[in-house]
């Protein structure tokens, strides 16, 4: 049994095929790593994974429940970081996280104690009686990592964790990861822009473009399979060059905006 | 602390945070009071009608209550557009349970207001009888639950605010309108009268004005039979629709 298997996923929007066709397999205890250009369908992926999005046709098992039918099920094994903000702002990032662990029913002599260790780990206990929507964008990213670490899931999904924050706090959140997926042997489902990122951290790579995967393996497979040096170039040769100005138009998010122009600026 | 609990208790903590929502509501209660029942006042009571502010100030509670269920409710849309919603759609919670804890959170919210707006009616000459208070508000509770679980329904089916206006226009002026929270229901044409039957909120109207100390159209009994299965189906409804979300 895999941690989370496809079969012919797909996914359409009206005549928009946004997943194609796609089936994978990621192994217990083992990092996946999710690439592909803008609009390419990583979150469509997701959303589908994590019971959000119900597919137009094919077979999605986490840890062998399926999605479709055992979706209360599905749902207790999985946590998940998305793009998109998914923050109450009108909640200290203490209720915020309180919130969390009530609902993922965390037991209630820990839920003190856990929400301590991770508002300090991302350096926010100092802010937890603080409405969110007082905090700065990566400030908001880090407590949204730190509440989906809260009940410790066994399948964590990661929708470009990292954007918006500074090189330091992505090196101490991955390292964290690790620490996590070896220790507790979650698996870790990731999908990120930044391809050194997904080269240090992945043990399989699927690259999904225009919906469809286009390959799949190690990163020394696909650097060896396109005769490629990085993992970047691999990316490149088996995307092509062109921006994908349509899909990233419709399909980037207000996040994206906000983190390109302060990378910018 | 559970999570019907939890969600509860967030839709009370954002109420109270926002000053402004709070004060806002009340304001427009306080103009219909003092408008109408200074304005209509004399009118009515020289038309036989008695004292014109017992009659009104329970339509006004009413009012202020369906407004802030509606809103209340609507609230998911802001929830799907900020996001917050994912958050809990995804937790290994029943969506039934989740619904349940919003939609009380949004009919305590609204009763609160609602007796808001009596203490204020109070002040201005509203001299109800208190006898049947607890009474009074179970009603209130039933009008508070309904269009909570009326707003979410509709929350559910809607991706963005566009819409609003269209709901406020055309349903909820219309259901304040025709509820009789204003005037008697009595002397409407009778094919404007047919309508209001089907309006839930007549027998809120009624009910608080029954309990209240004047007199019921429907008889107190049949105002709580009705509402309360409307609520129940609303209930219902508003439950099904929100467990279909997808975002
Ligand atoms: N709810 C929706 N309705 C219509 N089209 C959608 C919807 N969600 C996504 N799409 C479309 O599906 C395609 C895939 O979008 P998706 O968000 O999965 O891309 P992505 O790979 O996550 O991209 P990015 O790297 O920009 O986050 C895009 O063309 C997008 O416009
Ligand atoms: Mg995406």
């Amino acid at each position: 049994m895999y941690a989370i298997e496809t079969k012919e996923l797909t996914k359409k929007f009206g005549s928009l095929t946004a997943v194609d066709n796609i089936s994978f397999q990621v192994k217990h205890g083992s990092i996946f790593a999710f690439l592909g250009p803008n609009g390419a369908g990583k979150s469509t992926t997701i959303k589908m994974l994590t019971t959000l999005l119900s597919p137009t046709s094919g077979m999605v098992t986490l840890n062998g429940f399926d999605v479709s039918k055992d979706s209360n099920e599905v749902r207790r094994n999985f946590g998940i970081v998305f793009q998109d903000p998914s923050l109450d702002d009108d909640l200290t990032a203490y209720e915020n996280m309180e919130l969390h662990a009530v609902l993922y029913k965390v037991p209630q002599n820990e839920i003190k104690e856990r929400i301590e260790q991770l508002l300090n780990f991302v350096e926010l206990w100092d802010r937890r009686d603080n409405l969110v929507k007082t905090f700065s964008g990566g400030m908001k990213r880090r407590l949204e990592i730190a509440r989906g670490l809260l009940h410790h899931p066994k399948i964590l999904f990661l929708d470009e964790p990292t954007i918006g924050l500074d090189p330091q706090t992505r090196n101490h959140i991955w390292s964290y990861l690790i620490k996590m997926n070896k220790e507790e042997g979650t698996t870790i489902f990731v999908t990120t822009h930044y391809m050194e990122e997904a080269d240090k951290v992945a043990d399989q790579i699927a690259i999904i473009d225009h919906g469809k995967i286009v390959a799949q393996g190690t990163s020394a497979e696909l650097k060896e399979k396109t005769k490629t040096q990085s993992l970047e170039e691999a990316f490149i040769a088996l995307t092509g060059h062109e921006i994908r100005h349509e899909e990233a138009a419709k399909g980037l998010h207000m996040r994206h905006w906000r983190s390109a122009a302060r990378r910018g600026s | 602390m559970n999570t019907i609990t939890i969600l509860w208790l967030r839709q009370l903590k954002k109420y109270f945070r926002s000053k402004s929502r709070i004060i806002g509501s009340m304001g427009q209660p306080l103009l219909f009071l003092i408008a109408l029942g200074f304005g209509f006042g004399p009118i009515y009571q020289k038309a036989g009608g008695g004292n014109y502010i017992d009659f009104l100030a329970p339509g006004i509670i009413a009012m202020s209550i369906l407004f802030t269920a509606i809103f209340s409710g609507i609230e998911v849309i802001w929830d799907k557009q900020f996001g917050f919603l994912k958050e809990t759609l995804v937790a290994p919670v029943s969506r039934y349970e989740i619904v349940l804890g919003r939609t009380l959170g949004g009919a305590t919210v609204a009763l609160f207001q609602g007796a808001i707006v009596f203490l204020i009616s109070m002040l201005i000459g509203f001299s109800p009888n208190l006898v049947l208070l607890p009474f009074a508000i179970v009603f209130a509770l039933l009008i508070s639950l309904f269009f909570t679980a009326l707003g979410t329904a509709i929350a559910s089916m809607l991706d963005d605010m566009q819409g609003f206006q269209l709901i406020m226009n055309f349903l909820v002026m219309p259901v304040f309108f025709l509820s009789g929270a204003l005037f008697p229901l009595t002397g409407l044409p009778s094919a404007i009268y047919s309508i209001t039957l089907f309006d839930p909120l007549s027998y809120g109207v009624d009910g608080l004005r029954g309990t209240l100390g004047a007199v019921t159209q429907f008889g107190l009994l049949t105002d709580f039979t009705i509402l309360g299965v409307m609520t129940v189906i609303a209930l219902g409804i508003g439950s099904y629709l929100f467990s279909k979300i997808q975002v």
